[in-house]
């Protein structure tokens, strides 16, 4: 073995990232009491004495977010816990209404899963704190800045997922974060809207000389809410690292508030305000035991996965792996295309994926297909249109903008507009008016330069508006010149 | 009209049902007792008498009212906990104990004073005033639930409910010669009613004898579990009216940990040991049993109940409701607020239990402390294969002086040594009047296993009926039986 | 024992803002219960569960059924200081700012 002296500031550093992730579920009510969920309803219109902690009220768990938690643990391959109880976990904030947190410590509702190539260290449920919103200077309160509480979001289900520091790129860390979002969409129980914080993420990061297996430091980041800040705000974080050890510094142990508009992480508390949160066993609730019936009900109610169904798309209908994944976690997407595929047997796969996932998708934006006007039918009617050569592939495109459009079947749409291939007799008089009209082309075409081919075939493309195969065009004007 | 006011509970809702007396005589006979309250009993009556329900003669209680402990929470009514940090406050909801009482034709009477958040032995925590104990003014009525034991010894109520985290209904049952019931932990709801300990608080009654005592539970548990609160339960049987005038076969256990005389006033265990004679005369056997790990039952309770308190306590912020200071920042605004609306024992006790949760102590205090809470309910278990029943003093001495015990938190700590063993089992307790020493009533107490709350009134009844014990402070001290 | 330090530690954590003379006193009254306390330090307890709960039921759930909540008035009625639509508080200084989840 041989030993490589290295300075500081010539080493190569690797990223080591963990995700803490919080997630709303999408229950009728919210965690502890009976209140509406709700989102941007006016302020404190949905709270009621329990979620605003009023003297004698008391929590009673919803059976249904128990029940979501169960889907998670189980679709990220955890161990259940047999039995699981709550805790307290204490600090004062405005938008904590009791002083302290129900949540899950040292017993959560299940722990040592995987989700990919990542290992998920615990999953557990808790509640939701409140809405601080800024209010501007408080006449009440002399010149002081006030903030308004807003207890609506206050007792919204919750369930944390914490990985392990499993990945080792910001990128990673997004793409990874897509996968459980895909996942967690896939099983219904949340809206996963980072724009409104029914998914939000944290990051735990740390550098260490590549190559090496020791921990470095951590660092914080908390609530990017955005999967472009999440991999920014972590790119920026680690450079930050490697500037502070290259400097011959140590990494401090704090909390840091990523600002996308600026790149600028900021201290938001500092060592000696470190929480002590004396968690201890919530005494109102009793512990939470799983029976068969319940784990019964969550396993049954789990759909094929995303990470499953790429892996099925690529092994048994010989999609590229980009394609697979990307029906799989947009999983609309996938639906979609599972059933044009359905509609018409002939078609082949690779065509109509890169189909839905390449054309479709560039029309369609971020809306869910279901709402467009496409239909999967009239998708599969289109590309066996190609794929039979009785349309080009160009031609195609323009009829699909027009079903984007205002619906319709491809079929009429190209006898309409007389997208037709054009036909062998009207393509002859067309090849010969193109041989006439670039002779300089034809001329190097017959001295073998073939990119000059491209010129002829072009002129012939545009007369026929598209309407032509460009192999057989090409054919065609080999013939005429005799070198075919 | 003084006859009315001697009637028992019982034998008042038997006179409406009979139709010799009416609901609103009987309401309007304790309003007037209630209002001229010299003992600081009462923190709030209604300005008008709140309305007898029309169907109050068919009502179970037949409109019989009730005196209700300000840790209650009524819609509408101030509810306080005797705290300046609630004053002004008025829930938006009502207890589940109170609305299941009034639904069976009990009205509310008017909320009793208390220690500040059921903190207490003595009710001198009261952030309003002290209460007295009608036996003799000068002295204390016991805690917290002192205003609801006042109120009834003292003629102002017919009967009451309070709450027991470690004796706070039995105390004061036993300082005021009352009868006073903590049922079975998760018997009663706790869904409105103020939190201090959350594992260990109890509502149950303090009344004039047994029987009012059980009629009271019987509507306490007969809705069955709440739904509201998590940790209340079915109570398995329905509460019978006890009418056993013998102790025929019953085994009693005596514990020389609680019953000896190092922690016990000599008037206290004389009239401790005389019970024990009448139990045999009764019919039943006493034998001595041990519960070795009931001297920590006390270290362990101010451990525990603190803990929960400081989290139970941090609610109370200035946001939402009730007392808000502070300079214009928010650490001023929690700081300040808690600073001018904590009596000093509950300051005290949220430090305690603060301190105890602290990274670092857990371990040390807290987790300690819920494992002697284990040995302890070993204890009762193994006592119970040999008994049926246990039985201790419930206080160690008769009531103290007002001031007598307030420079010296441990000294009135002490007070509940007997109580809390029970508490920290979830077991249910009664205390019933056994005598008078020094002229002051003296309590016993007696425990069974979890839900043997029949067996617990039955064995009280028989007991109550031999010593005879007169609850009227007046006639009580006159008449008091000579042993 | 608990001294002055310790003290203040705990009065910050549970946000109580005590006065000098309180301070001692608190000092003082919590060493001498926490004297008596400690007498469980001698117990053993190796092998003892813990207990939190003494009832012995689990999994009592509610139906994922909504119940009216308050009217908005009702919710601030008894508010110290609120707006038309919340509860109005001094606004949290950046550098306090805890972890809402
Ligand atoms: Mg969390
Ligand atoms: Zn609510």
């Amino acid at each position: 073995m041989t030993t490589v002296t290295t300075t500081p500031t010539e080493r190569a550093y690797e990223p080591v990232i963990g995700l803490e992730i919080h997630v709303q579920l999408r229950t009728q009510t919210k965690m502890f009491c009976g209140c509406a969920l709700s989102f941007g309803d006016e302020p404190n219109t949905h709270t009621c004495p329990v979620c605003l902690g009023h003297p004698g009220t008391l929590p009673v768990p919803n059976a249904e977010a128990i029940h979501f938690a169960l889907m998670i643990g189980l679709a990220l391959e955890c161990e259940l816990a047999p039995r699981s109880i709550f805790h307290r976990k204490n600090y004062f904030y405005p938008d904590l209404p009791k002083g302290y947190q129900i949540s899950q410590f040292d017993v959560p509702l299940s722990r040592s899963g995987r989700l990919g190539d990542v290992r998920v260290h615990r999953v557990h449920l808790e509640e939701d704190a409140a809405k601080l919103v800024h209010a501007g200077a408080s006449g009440r309160i002399h010149g002081a800045e006030a903030s308004v509480v807003d207890f609506n979001r206050g007792g919204t289900p919750l369930v944390e997922i914490v990985t392990e520091p499993d990945l080792s790129s910001p990128e990673q860390a997004g793409e990874w974060l897509r996968l459980l979002r895909a996942t967690l969409k896939r099983l219904g129980v949340s809206d996963v809207n980072m724009d409104e914080g029914s998914l939000r993420c944290d990051a735990n990061v740390s550098i260490r000389p590549a190559g090496t297996a020791t921990l470095g430091t951590k660092t914080e980041l908390k609530n990017m809410n955005s999967f472009r800040f999440l991999e920014r705000g972590i790119a920026a974080e680690v450079t930050r690292q490697e500037q502070i050890l290259r400097g011959g510094g140590e990494v401090e142990q704090e909390t840091l508030h990523f600002d996308p508009q600026t790149g600028a992480l900021s201290s938001l508390r500092s060592k000696e305000e470190s929480h002590d949160y004396r968690y201890f066993p919530e005494p109102d609730l009793v512990p939470l035991a799983p029976t068969q019936a319940m784990l019964d009900r969550a396993r049954a109610a789990l759909p094929e996965l995303p990470a499953a169904r790429a892996e099925r798309l690529e092994r048994e209908l010989g999609l590229p792996t980009d394609t697979a994944r990307l029906l799989a976690f947009r999983s609309e997407l996938g639906d979609f295309y599972e059933s044009a595929l359905g509609a018409d047997g002939a078609t082949d796969p690779a065509t109509l994926a890169s189909w839905v996932t390449v054309e479709l998708v560039a029309r369609l934006g971020d809306v869910d297909p279901v709402e467009s006007p496409v239909s999967p039918e009239a998708l599969a009617e289109l590309v066996r249109l190609v794929s039979a050569r009785s349309v080009s592939g160009s031609a195609a495109k323009e009829v699909l903008d027009a079903m984007a459009a205002g619906g319709g079947r491809p079929e009429a749409i190209v006898a309409e507009r007389g997208l037709g291939l054009a036909g062998a007799g009207e393509l002859e008089a067309i090849v010969d008016r193109a041989i006439e009209a670039n002779p300089d082309a034809v001329e190097k075409v017959r001295a073998g330069t073939g990119k000059a081919m491209g010129a002829i075939v072009g002129a012939i493309m545009r007369e026929t508006k598209g309407r032509a195969d460009g192999g057989e065009v090409q054919r065609m004007v080999r013939e005429r010149l005799g070198l075919g | 009209m003084s006859e009315l006011l001697d009637l028992s509970t019982a034998q008042a809702a038997q006179s409406v049902r009979a139709g010799d007396l009416s609901p609103a005589e009987l309401l309007s006979a304790y309003r007037e007792q209630a209002e001229a309250d010299e003992l600081g009993a009462f923190l709030w009556l209604p300005e008008e008498p709140l309305g007898v329900m029309g169907t109050a003669a068919d009502a179970p209680l037949a409109g019989v009212p009730l005196a209700v402990k300000d840790i209650f929470c009524v819609e509408g009514v101030p509810t306080t906990a005797a705290s300046r940090i609630l004053e002004g406050y008025r829930p938006p909801y009502t207890a589940t104990a109170v609305e299941r009482l009034a639904a069976a034709g009990a009205p509310m009477l008017g909320k009793t004073n208390m220690d500040e958040f059921a903190m207490g032995s003595s009710n001198e925590n009261s952030a309003y005033e002290p209460v007295r104990n009608p036996w003799s003014p000068d002295r204390v009525p016991g805690g917290s639930s002192g205003g609801s034991a006042a109120a009834v010894a003292g003629g102002l109520a017919p009967w009451s409910i309070g709450t027991d985290t470690g004796g706070s209904i039995r105390q004061p049952a036993s300082l005021c010669g009352l009868v006073g019931l903590k049922p079975t932990y998760g018997a009663v709801s706790r869904y409105g009613m103020i939190a201090f300990a959350s594992s260990l608080d109890q509502c149950g009654p303090i009344t004039r004898d047994v029987t009012d005592a059980a009629l009271l539970l019987r509507h306490l548990v007969a809705g069955g579990r709440d739904p509201c609160d998590s940790t209340s339960v079915d109570f398995p049987q329905e509460i019978e009216l006890p009418s056993s005038e013998d102790l025929g076969g019953l085994r009693v256990g005596v514990v020389p940990e609680l019953s000896d005389a190092a922690t016990i006033d000599a008037g206290v265990k004389t009239v401790f040991d005389a019970t024990l004679e009448r139990i045999e005369e009764l019919g039943g056997g006493v034998e001595q049993i041990s519960l070795p790990h009931s001297e920590h039952g006390l270290s362990a309770y101010y451990v525990l109940a603190p803990a929960e308190a400081s989290a139970n306590l941090s609610r109370y912020d200035g946001v939402r409701f009730g007392l808000r200071s502070g300079d214009g920042d928010l650490l001023s605004l929690y700081e300040r607020t808690r600073a001018d609306g904590f009596g000093d024992e509950v300051k005290r006790r949220i430090m305690l239990g603060t301190y105890a949760l602290s990274s670092g102590y857990y371990e040390a205090y807290y987790g300690r402390a819920q494992r002697v809470r284990t040995k302890i309910a070993e204890d009762f278990r193994a006592a119970f294969e040999r008994v049926d029943l246990v039985v201790t003093p419930t206080s160690p001495s008769v009531a103290f002086r007002l001031g007598e015990r307030t420079a010296d938190p441990m000294a009135m700590y002490m007070s509940d040594y007997c109580t809390v063993p029970m508490s920290l089992a979830g077991l249910p307790a009664i205390s019933i009047p056994a005598g008078l020493s020094e002229g002051l009533p003296v309590g016993f107490q007696i425990t069974g296993p979890a839900f043997s709350e029949n067996r617990l009134l039955a064995a009280a009844h028989a007991l109550e009926q031999a010593i005879g014990f007169d609850s009227s402070p007046a006639r009580g001290k006159a008449g008091a039986p000579a042993r | 024992m608990i001294d002055r330090e310790q003290v203040l530690h705990v009065a910050r954590l549970a946000r109580l803002d005590l006065t000098k003379a309180e301070v001692e006193r608190m000092a003082s009254e919590l060493s001498g219960v926490l004297d008596h306390i400690e007498r469980i330090a001698e117990l053993d307890l190796d092998d003892v569960e813990p207990t939190s709960h003494v009832v012995t039921i689990e999994n009592v759930l509610r139906a994922d059924d909504s119940r009216p909540s308050l009217a908005r008035e009702r919710a601030l009625a008894g508010a110290p200081d609120a707006t038309d639509s919340g509860f109005r508080v001094p606004s949290p200084a950046a550098a306090a700012a805890a972890d809402g989840s």
